[in-house]
Parts: C-alpha cells; structure tokens; sequence
C-alpha cells in the first residue's frame, strides 16, 4: 500500500482561507495600525453606523417638519459608487472602512494641506439641522443631519481672491466602494458650488444624521449638504476641497449636460428635460399618498434667492 | 389525442402558473415580507413594467424555438404568453395611474405629451391593447388572415417600444435594460437572417396558415 505524505505546498482548495476574508483581514489591520498611529479619539473598524455624536447644538432649522423615518434615509440611497440600486448602498457599504480619512484642502488657500478628519471637525461646534431633501428623480425627504456650516470650515483655510468657485471629490476606491468597478459615471464623482453659494449659511458639511454617525451609504465620513439644490449636488464621501478661479467640472453635467446644469437648484418651473419637477414623491408615505407640490429653491427662497438675482434660471438650470 | 390532453391539461396550466409567479411575488413581497421599501410606488412600477417586457421577449422566442426544435408544439402557449405580457403591461399602467399619478387626469396627459419615454410607453400599450383583444380565434376569421397577421406583426413595435420605453428612463447604468434590448435584438436578427436564408419558405408558411404570432 502506498502512503501519500502531503507537502505543505499541496494544500487543497479548500483549505485556502477565501480571498474576501483574506482581505477584510488585511484591510482591518492595516485600518487598526493606521488609527493607532493618528491617534484618533474614536475606534478603528467598520464606519461606525449607530455609534452617536457627542454634543450636538440643536438649531431652528427645519422646526414642524415631519421627519422622514431613519430607517427609510439609510435604506433608499442613490450613492452610484455602491451600486446603481436604491438598496444597493445600504447592502454595500455596511463595511466602509472610513476610520482613518483625510481630506486634502487644495487650491487658491492660504492654508492648504491634508486634514485628518478629526482635525477638519473638531474645531466646530456640531449643529443638528433638519432639511428638506429632493432628489432630481422628484422624491423627497426630511432629514435631520448632524454637522458643522461648510463656511466656518471654509474661513479656516483662508481662501484668496481667486477663490470663486469649491470644487469637491469623492474618494475613489473600487475595492472599497465596489460599484466603481464599472464605469457607469466618470469616477471620482465631483461636484461644485459658486463660492458665495458654498458661503451660503444653509450649506453644510454633515458628518450624521439622527444624532448619529454617517452610515456608508448617507456619505460617510463626511458629506456636503445644499438643501435648496438637488440631492446629487450634495456629494458624498469627501476626500478634496478645492479652491478654483473657474466654474470646475461636475459629475452628472458631464454625464448629460442637457439634463443636470451646474446650479441644479431644486426649481418646479423647470421640467428636467425627461419628467417634470413640479411634484415630488414624499419618501415614506406609504403605498397610497398623493405626491407633493415642489417648492422653489425647496422652500428656502428667502435664504438664497438673492444669490441668483437677475439670473435665468431656466438657462441656468 | 394523449398528446392534446397533455397540452391541454398540463402544459398550458403549468405555463399559466408559471406567468403567474412574479405577480404572486410581488404581492408576497407587499404583503407579507413587506420590503417594497421606502418607495413602494416605484418598486411595484418596475417590478411590473419589467415583467411587461420581459414576456413580451419570451413570446417573441416562440417561433425560433419552433424553428429550431422542428416541434409546433411552443405556437400553442404563444397566445397565453403575449396576454401575460398584455396583463403585466396593464398593471403597470394601472400602477401608474392609480398609485403614482392617484387620477390626476391632467398630470398624466402632460406627461404623456411632453415625455417621449412615456409617449412611446403609452403607444406601446395601446399595441398590446390591440393585439390582446384580437387574440381570439374568432378574431383572424373575422378580420381574415391576412389582416390579422398583419395586425399581430406589430408586436415586434411594441417590443422594440417597451425596450427603448425603459431605457429612456434611465439615468446612468444600462446594464439591465441593455441585456433585454440584446436578447431582443437577437431575437429580430435570427427572424432577418431566417428570412433572408429561406425566403421560399417563409412565403409559403405564411399563405398557407395564418398562424398566432403572439396572442
């Protein structure tokens, strides 16, 4: 009889540790090691869904505004770089590794440089604001989001008088944000507001919602939020801030630019060139609900209105 | 005689079960499991205009599947099929009239004028009507064959018009919808290709039966 001795070498398949496991193990290490090393205040591992935000200043903003259920903002995202689905970002992104991130501030800045996020928020009180929210596919949400005016950040860098424009990106990363392993948009995403718009009190930069950190899926670690403009406007995952002298490149303009302008402020007068915008369908409402009339500017004309006086906003769509 | 009894008595309410499924599905989904999710309205709208168009496409792979396999047997579930697609098709447009729009009269002929995709949604629709109320066989001997036949062939319209219906909508991501169209798109280059091949054939098949294209 012949006795077969294994070599180490002739390890069955089966045997292999699976290449995700591997890798998820990998990717924990490395995230473990990195946060040690920057010190951060808060654990290492998954982004933290659930884990909540200490010392939320509550604001007017938003006060009688029925809130849209957390369970339905963390289930129906439109977040292409976790998959085209509505569920998609939150099947995706429960595994974000967002613990450490960095945000470069770029351009026409006195101060330019790579920010550990702590370091980017930590000087800010967080506010909780409740906002409307309208996507440009006509649905709608009320959600109460939790972070700091994108202006205070802005004022901290010190941006010079070539500063006219923010442009933002989103961090690209098909291994951890799987759906940019197709090339359904021109990764990164990027987006950008005129800088008196990115003044603008209204704008915000969120960390959380519902008192809590950002899941994946809402834009964790950190997101833009424009309210008076559609959802796609307010970019999620940020990795840059740039100051430009010029009108910088957005991502769905340059997927179809007859379709998605650089303002993009939400406007029920101007039909997006395939549906109309004068309703929106109120998320969370049930089966049986009529939709509701949209508002100009989503119902904060009297906060920004002014900001594009004399403009033809159905030109400048 | 035992073939016809097997056809009649289980093939066609195999099939008609079959068609049945994802309507039993989506009804599960809304009443049992309840995850039609946040935005149940559009869930169910897609769910049942992709069904519309899907078995649409499945009634379409009826007469290659006779060609290939030498069997006639697949025309006698042909009409059923093309009715399932009619009826998926008209709980779409009920989904939409009802749910989304809730009657607004005037909203839906706003959007049926201006909005190509729901133009050519609609004008799609009113082929399957077509099509679904001739289904009977009374029908082709009442507006003869050749008419008939004629009428029917008019499916392919409806199915190419199903296909661009749904990606005229879409935003970003093709993958879906650019499946569908190519599976279509196969499915009317096999009928050119036939037909430029055998063109004898094909004029006699068609003078001596005028067989149910679809419904």
């Amino acid at each position: 009889m012949q006795i077969k001795i294994k070599k180490a070498s002739h390890i069955s398949e089966a045997e292999v540790t699976p290449k995700h496991l591997f890798m998820n193990r990998r990717h924990f290490i490395q995230a473990s090691a990195a946060a040690g090393a920057l010190g951060s205040i808060l654990p290492p591992g998954k982004a933290a869904a659930g884990m909540k935000l200490p010392g939320i200043t509550q604001t007017a903003y938003g006060n009688g505004l029925e809130q849209t259920k957390y369970e339905d903002v963390t289930s129906y995202n439109n977040f292409y770089e976790f998959g085209t689905g509505k569920s998609d970002p939150a099947n995706n992104a429960q595994n974000f590794q967002t613990k450490p991130w960095q945000v470069s501030i770029e351009g026409a800045v006195a101060k330019p440089g790579v920010v550990d996020f702590d370091d980017l928020i930590k000087p800010h009180k967080l506010e909780e604001r409740i906002y409307r929210f309208r996507c440009v596919e006509a649905w709608s949400m009320v959600v109460p989001w939790v972070g700091i005016p994108l202006a205070d950040v802005i004022k901290r860098f010190e941006p010079t008088s070539k500063a006219k424009y923010v442009a933002f990106e989103t961090l690209v990363d098909p291994e951890r944000m799987p759906g940019q392993k197709r090339a359904i948009l021109n990764w990164p995403y990027v987006e950008g507001l005129r800088m008196d718009e990115a003044m603008n009190p209204l704008a915000l930069l969120a960390v959380g919602l519902y008192g809590e950190e950002l899941p994946g899926q809402n834009g964790a670690p950190i997101r833009l939020v424009v309210p008076w403009k559609y959802g796609f406007k307010s970019i999620k995952s940020i990795v840059a801030i740039r100051f430009v002298e010029k009108m910088p490149p957005t991502t769905w303009n340059m997927s179809a630019s007859s379709e998605y302008g650089f303002y993009s402020n939400v406007n029920p007068e101007v039909s997006h060139p395939r549906w109309s915008q004068a309703k929106e369908r109120v998320i969370g409402q049930g089966y049986f609900s009529a939709k509701k009339e949209t508002l100009k500017f989503n119902g904060y004309a009297e906060e920004v209105a002014s900001l594009y006086s004399g403009m033809d906003l159905a030109k400048y769509y | 005689m035992k073939r016809e009894t097997a056809i009649r008595r289980v093939a066609k309410p195999v099939i008609f079960a079959v068609c049945l499924i994802p309507l039993a599905w989506i009804a599960l989904r809304a009443i049992v499991i309840g995850d039609l999710g946040a935005n149940p309205v559009e869930t169910v709208n897609r769910f049942l205009g992709d069904w519309a168009m899907r078995l649409l496409i499945v009634t379409l792979m009826v007469s290659p599947l006779v060609h290939l396999s030498g069997s006639s047997i697949p025309v006698r579930f042909r009409r059923m099929l093309g009715l399932f697609a009619f009826f998926y098709a008209t709980l779409h447009i009920a989904n939409y009239v009802v749910a989304d729009q809730f009657f607004n009269w005037a909203d839906i002929w706003a959007d049926i004028v201006k909005r190509n995709f729901i133009t050519i949604g609609m004008l799609t629709f009113i082929i399957l009507l077509a099509l679904a109320v001739t289904s009977p066989k009374a029908m082709i001997k009442r507006l003869g064959g050749k008419r008939w036949r004629r009428l029917h062939q008019t499916v392919y319209i409806a199915a190419i018009g199903s296909v661009f219906h749904y990606i005229m909508m879409i935003k970003a991501d093709f993958l879906i919808a650019g499946t569908h169209g190519a599976v279509l798109a196969g499915l009317l280059i096999y009928r050119v290709i036939r037909r430029m091949q055998k063109p004898e054939r094909a004029e006699n098949t068609r003078r001596r039966t005028p067989r149910p294209l679809v419904a």
